[in-house]
């Protein structure tokens, strides 16, 4: 037999860039779920996706297609990329049956839309 | 209470059938055989209500182990040698997610040559993967130690896993007499589990072992673990005392024997420690000022209260069962020397590397490493600092 300690609060981790060995949860478990939205990986993209919306019919093809769940999908419409998260693979504009999706180099793209 | 004549190997898997934990996943290996194959019987005849997990190697042990506690299960395995190597990647992961895993390590040789017999070799190559290690004389220790390791490990501060080491053969295999305790003795003494955000509670999902690279937390869970060391130190003290005043047998990090006024002193660790106190008695009637300690705790070493104890004395003789090759000395060597060199006084130190693979150590070669040691204390150039007893030369 055994009992699980009760006391259970939010993971507040607001200020988590300050914390020290001792506010961590022992053994670095995250004692919350649904929390991979906040680890922001579209950093590690060098070629992003640009969506033509003329192109696309909204299929969903992309959008099931995606490894990263980075297809935003509202009221069966493809909004648009969530690029927080989009890792550049490229699977997409490779699916998309319309050839909607066109990949662009990340810096030309960033400077395209500084412009 | 009661005394049986009982090998090492059925002393701790009585010791673990007494605690009865809710997982054991094991595999045999030589000498730690005795161990499974025993729990294995009291699981099949119903003694226990263990869950046993046969696995079909000891690196499907440790993993299942690490599983088991991580989804909130109090769970042991116990390994030697090929064995513990075989496990060493998951070693250091089950130490790192801080799971009160506990492993009684019946040590025995690394091939190759290929030996089955003990030295150190095995659990002395894991010092440094993040597990508490104590090392126990005799089967009593082994027995004894295999109870604390669970309050140790499970402690709220600590919350890391513990080894507890016999020595293969000479103890594992060995009958002797052991005092044991009741069966409801050791449960209230071990206590309740309480699992620390276990993957089995739908209620509060978790996420274990997940990735934290560049611009995470991986140092400061590091240094984490290392705290985690060190308040070890001073649970592992409070254990050995409630488990003293429960048996009579108190256990602190080490032992010492005449050491107050001793010149010498041997410092030795496992089942050697009770020859080396015999020869300590033998060298005291012949007048010599010799003294022993006998280390328990390796991990967290123990370094300042060892420093304190060994103060007076002019010459240091570490007793090693495991070489480091190309070190300066073996394991326990470096470490007594390294909590020395703290010290306001530098003690001489000497290295005595006995008994790989089995290797018998015999009185007179304790006597004889008291020479050398009796040697450097009348100042006499003693050349080498690493000596190798009852080895064959030419
Ligand atoms: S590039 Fe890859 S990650 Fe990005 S949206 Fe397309 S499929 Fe998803
Ligand atoms: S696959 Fe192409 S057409 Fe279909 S939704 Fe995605 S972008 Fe639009």
């Amino acid at each position: 037999m055994s009992k699980t300690r009760p006391e259970k609060k939010k993971w507040d981790v607001s200020d988590i860039q300050k914390w020290g060995p001792g506010r961590h949860e022992k053994g670095a478990t995250i004692p919350e779920s649904g929390n991979a939205q906040d680890y922001k990986t579209g950093g590690w993209r060098s070629e992003r996706p640009r969506r033509d919306r003329e192109k696309c019919n909204d299929c969903m093809i992309c959008f099931f297609a995606c490894p990263d769940s980075s297809i935003r999908v509202e009221n069966d419409k493809m909004v648009d990329i969530d690029l927080d998260h989009c890792k550049g693979c490229g699977i997409c504009a490779q699916v998309c049956p319309r050839d909607a999706i066109e990949m662009m180099n990340e810096i030309k793209a960033c400077k395209l839309e500084e412009k | 209470m009661a005394r049986k004549a009982i090998t090492g190997n059925g002393a701790i898997a009585l010791a673990l059938k007494q605690v009865e934990p809710d997982v054991m996943a094991a595999y045999p290996i030589t000498p730690q055989t005795e161990i499974a194959q025993n729990y294995a019987q009291f699981v099949a005849d119903g003694a226990v209500k263990t869950e046993y997990i046969p696995v079909e190697s000891e690196h499907s042990a440790m993993s299942a182990a690490i599983g088991s506690c991580a989804a909130g299960a109090r769970t042991f395995t116990a390994t030697s040698s090929q064995g513990f190597a075989l496990m060493w990647e998951m070693l250091f992961i089950a130490a790192s997610l801080r799971l009160p895993l506990t492993m009684p390590v019946i040590t025995r040789a690394l091939s190759g040559p290929i030996n089955i017999h003990c030295d150190h070799s095995d659990s002395m190559g894991g010092r440094d993967c993040g597990w508490i290690q104590l090392y126990g004389e005799g089967a009593q220790e082994g027995y004894d130690n295999a109870i604390q390791a669970f309050r140790i490990a499970e402690h709220m501060e600590v919350r890391l896993p513990v080894m507890t080491m016999i020595d293969g053969f000479i103890i594992s295999g060995a009958i002797g007499p052991v005092e044991t305790l009741e069966d409801d003795e050791v449960k209230k003494f071990v206590g309740e589990y309480t699992t620390l955000n276990p993957l089995l509670n739908v209620a509060n999902p978790v996420t274990v072992g997940a990735f934290d690279s560049l611009g995470g937390w991986y140092f400061e869970h590091k240094v984490a673990q290392n705290r985690a060391m060190d308040n070890a130190m001073k649970v592992i003290e409070e254990v050995g005392k409630d488990f003293g005043s429960l048996s009579g047998r108190e256990y602190s990090h080490f032992k010492t024997h005449m050491i107050e006024d001793a010149e010498i002193v041997l410092v030795a660790i496992g089942s050697a420690a009770g020859n080396v106190k015999t020869m300590v008695d033998t060298l005291r009637a012949e007048g010599k000022k010799v003294g022993m300690l006998k280390v328990r705790t390796f991990r967290p070493f123990p370094y300042e209260q060892i420093r304190q104890a060994l103060s007076n004395a002019c010459v240091i003789g570490v007793m090693d069962r495991s070489d480091s090759y190309g070190a300066q000395g073996g394991p326990l060597f470096t470490e007594i020397s390294a909590a020395m060199f703290g010290g306001e006084t530098r003690p001489k130190m000497f290295n005595f590397i006995y008994g790989l693979g089995g290797r018998d150590i015999f009185p007179d070669d304790i006597r004889g490493a008291v020479e050398t040691l009796e040697q450097a204390a009348a100042g006499e150039q003693v050349s080498q600092t690493r000596h190798y007893l009852n080895v064959r030369e030419g």
